[in-house]
């Protein structure tokens, strides 16, 4: 069955700009458009913009204790001071991940959810499923999302949005008036790289892809180059890296996980800590040039202990790197692994992340 | 003797009795970012169709067949440092190994320019 893919609001200026476009999450996303790699080095170097309306938004407006979302995710809500947003996980019942996601604290009772596309739809039923009340509502069509990163970033923010974005520190947000609309300005992204994640209704999402644009600083980038840039800082994909059958733990993510707080997952997660996760995320660098990819086998000792996640060749590292899961024991920086897959093989070593590490994402 | 090409997007150009082999610009620019070329060992023997390396983009990793059958008499090792020279002129700086032509009667078996560029007007 041919799945039916949503489009947004921005698809023909991807098409007119002649961009690669495939199926992501069951979205027509934009992969390229003059080459990753040029894409990636000029988020390194100057300022890209994305197009990430694919992904999910969520309102909840009620009491966040008494309606149950204290007790939806990894972390306390209530705690989030207006004006900040906090990443943590919405986990099932044995403490496997349903999706990663970010809580910005709107106002006293109301706080906006922002989800992977593909799993948009099912986490919006695990939440509704866990409120008691309050009202709750997904917003996803109705909103465009643009992702402006890179190192010159705050240059063309400060004169799209004004000067009030200057100032913006890490994981914090603001609502402010542009082309006759309210948008929500947060300084977070999925790049390693300083940047902004910007809200706006998806009936001015082209408006602003075009006014930003304009500036010569200013080039799009794809989902092909947003892959390399995460992966190259070290931050999980969903669906790859993380899924329901991982925790947490196993992930190396337990610091967004607060044990002070309760959550749907807690149990099995204090169970696992006790007992020691069965497997562990490891970073690897690969001696040369050759790229890790998802699927492929990590070996030690002629035996398989693992698989990798995510791989690609790093332009910043100039070799292949990758992240995967393997027996714990192994994963200790330095120890050598093999990658394998069908007549590949690649020697790797386990590296501690970001594999790129100095990204402008705190300046 | 000029150019030929297989289905799987390879090219040979014959000069007395060596072959210079690489992939065409079709499949250079099909593939994307060329991150990694992994080349044969000079005097490997290879056979036409055969494995003669592999490739990898930041996309894919793909297979390199051998156009005609011999031995390979000397390989592009500049690509080892800089595989994004395929991308950039996949049909001449961008070859990657030459072989010594076993039996030129095999080039009946691949496309010629003309043949190769309505072939590609059909995939």
């Amino acid at each position: 069955m041919e799945e039916q893919l949503q489009a947004t609001p921005i698809c023909g200026r991807h098409r007119a700009l002649n961009a690669l476009m495939a199926p992501f999450g069951g979205w027509d996303m934009p992969i390229q458009y003059e080459g990753i790699i040029a894409e990636h080095s000029w988020c390194r170097s100057s300022s890209a913009l994305f197009d990430i309306c694919h992904m999910g938004e969520f309102i909840f407006q009620g009491d966040f204790v008494a309606d149950g979302l204290e007790d939806v995710f990894t972390f306390s809500v209530q705690t989030i001071p207006l004006g900040r947003s906090r990443y943590g996980f919405l986990l099932n019942e044995r403490g496997g991940i349903v999706d990663d996601l970010i809580v910005f604290r709107l106002a006293e009772d109301k706080v906006m959810i922002v989800v992977n596309a593909a799993t948009a739809p099912k986490d919006f039923a695990v939440i509704k499923e866990r409120l008691t009340g309050g009202s709750f509502t997904d917003i996803t069509a109705a909103t465009g999302k643009l992702d402006l990163q890179g190192p010159l970033s705050r240059y063309v923010m400060v004169e799209v949005f004004g000067e009030e974005v200057a100032t913006l520190p890490y994981f914090r947000f603001i609502t402010l008036n542009i082309l006759g609309v309210e948008a929500i300005v947060s300084r977070t992204g999925y790049t390693g790289e300083l940047g902004y994640e910007i809200f706006i209704p998806a009936d001015k999402v082209g408006e602003l892809w075009d006014l930003l644009l304009e500036d010569e600083r200013v080039k799009p980038a794809g989902l092909g180059a947003r892959d390399v840039l995460r992966l190259e800082v070290g931050y999980s994909l969903y669906g790859s890296d993380i899924d329901e059958e991982t925790t947490p733990l196993e992930a190396g993510l337990e610091g967004f996980v607060n044990f002070e707080t309760t959550f749907v997952g807690k149990e099995a997660l204090l169970r696992q800590k006790e007992q020691g996760p069965p497997r562990q995320k490891v970073a690897f660098e690969v001696n040369g040039r050759r790229s890790p990819r998802h699927f492929y086998d990590i070996c030690s000792g002629g035996e398989n202990v693992g698989m990798v996640t995510s791989g690609v060749f790093s332009p910043m590292v100039g070799k292949g790197i990758g992240i995967g899961f393997v027996l714990p024991e192994l994963a200790v920086v330095g120890t050598p692994l093999t990658i394998c897959h069908e007549r590949i093989t690649m020697e790797a070593t386990v590296c501690e992340l970001p594999f790129f590490k100095d990204g402008s994402v705190r300046g | 003797m000029g150019t030929y090409f297989t289905k799987e997007h390879e090219w040979v150009k014959v000069t007395e009795g060596i072959g210079s082999v690489g992939i065409s610009e079709h499949a250079a620019h099909e593939l994307g970012d060329i991150t990694f070329v992994e080349l044969p060992k000079i005097g490997t023997t290879v056979t036409q169709f055969g494995l003669l390396g592999s490739i990898e983009s930041v996309k894919a990793a793909s297979d390199i067949f051998a156009p005609v059958s011999g031995k390979v008499v000397k390989v592009n090792d500049a690509l080892d440092t800089a595989p994004e020279v395929v991308n950039e002129s996949a049909e001449d700086g961008g070859w990657m190994a030459q072989v010594e032509i076993a039996d030129e009667a095999e080039l009946k078996n691949l496309m010629t320019q003309a043949q190769y560029d309505d072939y590609l007007k059909t995939l």
